[in-house]
């Protein structure tokens, strides 16, 4: 495991800034849920008045009054957005940044097996996701007790695994990409993101659009079909981890062959 | 056993064009406990023969064995018992000194700080201090210790001395030389001919991606040329092994391979006011070789 703790050193400062940015978005947007909660009947006349922009968000299936519904909106899209962008980025360089800071000669001149260095940059990844997912979840637990509401234990774990499992696959995906690269995967990472994250907006306003969320794990991170169907969807899934196993699997096959 | 041996090793690399050149048909035997140089210019394949024989990169052709064991399949064995010293070496920013010679001596699996500790006083390396904050000369020295503190059975050095001052040249040869008494082969790569020619017992040259000579220094050094720059007249007519005459406005410059001698007695008569005799440089070694393969 000596790569990874390597790994995990030299991400350290990132992951913390990434980790407290989301954590502090999360505790301000439920800090401010008990004010809204009592201008919900303003707030639903302007939300009817967004017309497909609300409904591109989802706004218009949820009950913003209530603290699963906003927690749909509001928080999902902190915990949701900022977590992928987090996984994208350093999914997407944690490979080529060897080849881009000229280190690879430095570390595979060593005698350890280019599947033993995709594999422990692999655990490196999913570590700091893992780590960045609970502080994030503990962090929602003690925002709801401190403003006063109840835990809604089912949803809340629901929301918090489907951004998870998002935040695994675009890792994965993108890790993938990263064998390819040479330099600069930060472009990539950020790139891939945002357009999958509006692809999951085009497909809220459109119905026809709608398969669009087969394609983004945004898709299965909807907030407000997952508090409609109190479940993930299981096909949106299956091609989330689908996606992600095709990621893995071209990192391994290409970055043991490639030349360095 | 050959510590390195190769036998017809090609390397092409795809381009947006094609193909490029990289190595071909490099046939090369270096014995167990031997100091040998391996010379030869920028882009003339010397990294791409240490690259391939290290597995950072994959062989087109041919096959090469290192320590015994195939580059190909035994790739981690050879790396375990063989350090390796990039022309430039390039580390973690962040990282303290101490702290990379720990994580390569983990890479290792290997306790390294005893011997890291002996050659960091001699080439008088701070290791607290951060890698980023280094000049390219200490950056070198991080990476010999990296190279040399497991204790390796073969060295692998590509051009390293570059950056190092005269100093720190010579303690990194004396150490070179201890650990080659102690049975360490050396395979030193380097466009400097005096490097070689001080510390290696036999050498090979490349040009092109190909071997075009290989014997000992001794030999080599016999067919090797010396650029002799002058200002003033003498009477060249007379000597025997003169190329490449260049007359300049007040002097002239030729390569001369004849007998030193004669060279003294010519410079004597004439009349010399400044004078220069190197080693040419490595491209007129080349010339020279070719045209003696010519004739």
């Amino acid at each position: 495991m000596t790569l990874t703790k390597h790994e995990l050193r030299q991400g350290r400062n990132s992951f913390a800034i990434w980790t407290a940015a989301i954590a502090v978005l999360l505790v301000i947007c439920l800090l401010v849920f008990p004010e809204m909660k009592g201008e919900m009947e303003s707030i639903g006349h302007l939300f009817a008045a967004m017309g497909s922009f609300a409904a591109a968000f989802g706004m218009d299936r949820l009950d913003f009054g209530s603290l699963t519904g906003f927690y749909a909106i509001e928080c999902e899209n902190v915990v949701g957005l900022g977590g992928a962008f987090f996984a994208a980025l350093i999914g997407s360089s944690i490979l080529s940044k060897e080849e881009q800071n000229g280190t690879a000669e430095f570390l595979l001149t060593h005698p350890v097996s280019r599947t033993r260095v995709v594999t422990e940059k692999l655990a490196a990844l999913l570590l700091q996701i893992v780590v960045l997912n609970l502080i994030v979840f503990l962090t929602a637990l003690f925002s709801i007790c401190a403003i006063g509401e109840a835990i809604p234990w089912k949803e809340l774990l629901l929301m918090h695994a489907a951004c998870f499992l998002a935040q695994v696959e675009l890792a994965a995906v993108c890790f993938g990409i990263s064998s390819f690269l040479r330099r600069g995967g930060f472009g990539i990472g950020l790139g891939t993101t945002t357009v999958l994250y509006f692809l999951n907006l085009i497909a809220n306003m459109s119905e026809k659009l709608n398969f669009f969320k087969y394609i983004t794990p945004f898709g299965y991170c909807e907030g407000a079909d997952i508090l409609r169907n109190g479940r993930l969807n299981p096909t949106m899934l299956a091609i989330g981890l689908l996606f992600a196993g095709v990621g893995v699997a071209a990192a391994y096959l290409n970055y043991c062959r490639k030349d360095l | 056993m050959d510590a390195i041996r190769t036998v017809e090793l090609t390397k092409y690399y795809r381009t947006s064009h094609g193909t490029a050149r990289g190595i071909e048909k490099v046939s090369l035997s270096v014995e167990q406990g031997e100091f040998c140089g391996f010379i030869g210019p920028n882009g003339a394949g010397k990294s791409t023969t240490i690259r391939t024989l290290l597995g950072l990169i994959h062989p087109t052709g041919g096959s090469a064995q290192v320590l015994g064991l195939d580059i190909e399949t035994e790739k981690e064995k050879i790396l375990a018992r063989t350090g390796y010293l990039p022309s430039e070496a390039m580390f973690y920013p962040g990282m303290r000194v101490r702290d990379l010679l720990k994580l390569s001596a983990d890479l290792r699996k290997k306790d390294c700080k005893r011997e890291a500790d002996a050659l960091c006083e001699r080439l008088q390396l701070d290791t607290a201090r951060k890698v980023e904050e280094l000049s390219f000369g200490n950056r070198k020295k991080v990476a010999i210790v990296c190279a040399l503190q497991h204790e390796p059975e073969l060295l692998i050095l590509d051009e390293p001395t570059s950056g190092l001052d005269p100093l720190m040249q010579r303690e990194f040869f004396e150490i070179l030389q201890e650990r080659n008494k102690r049975g360490t082969t050396v395979f030193l790569s380097s466009h400097i001919l005096s490097e070689v020619q001080h510390n290696c017992t036999r050498a090979a040259i490349i040009r092109e991606g190909r071997i075009i000579a290989c014997d000992s220094v001794e030999a080599l050094s016999r067919t090797s040329a010396k650029r002799v720059t002058l200002r003033g007249w003498i009477s060249h007519g007379s000597l025997d092994g003169v190329k490449d005459l260049q007359e300049t406005q007040d002097g002239c410059s030729f390569l001369y391979s004849g007998d030193m001698k004669a060279l003294l007695a010519v410079l004597a008569a004439g009349e010399v006011r400044d004078l220069s005799i190197s080693e040419p440089d490595l491209e007129e070694i080349f010339l020279n070789y070719y045209e003696e393969g010519q004739r």
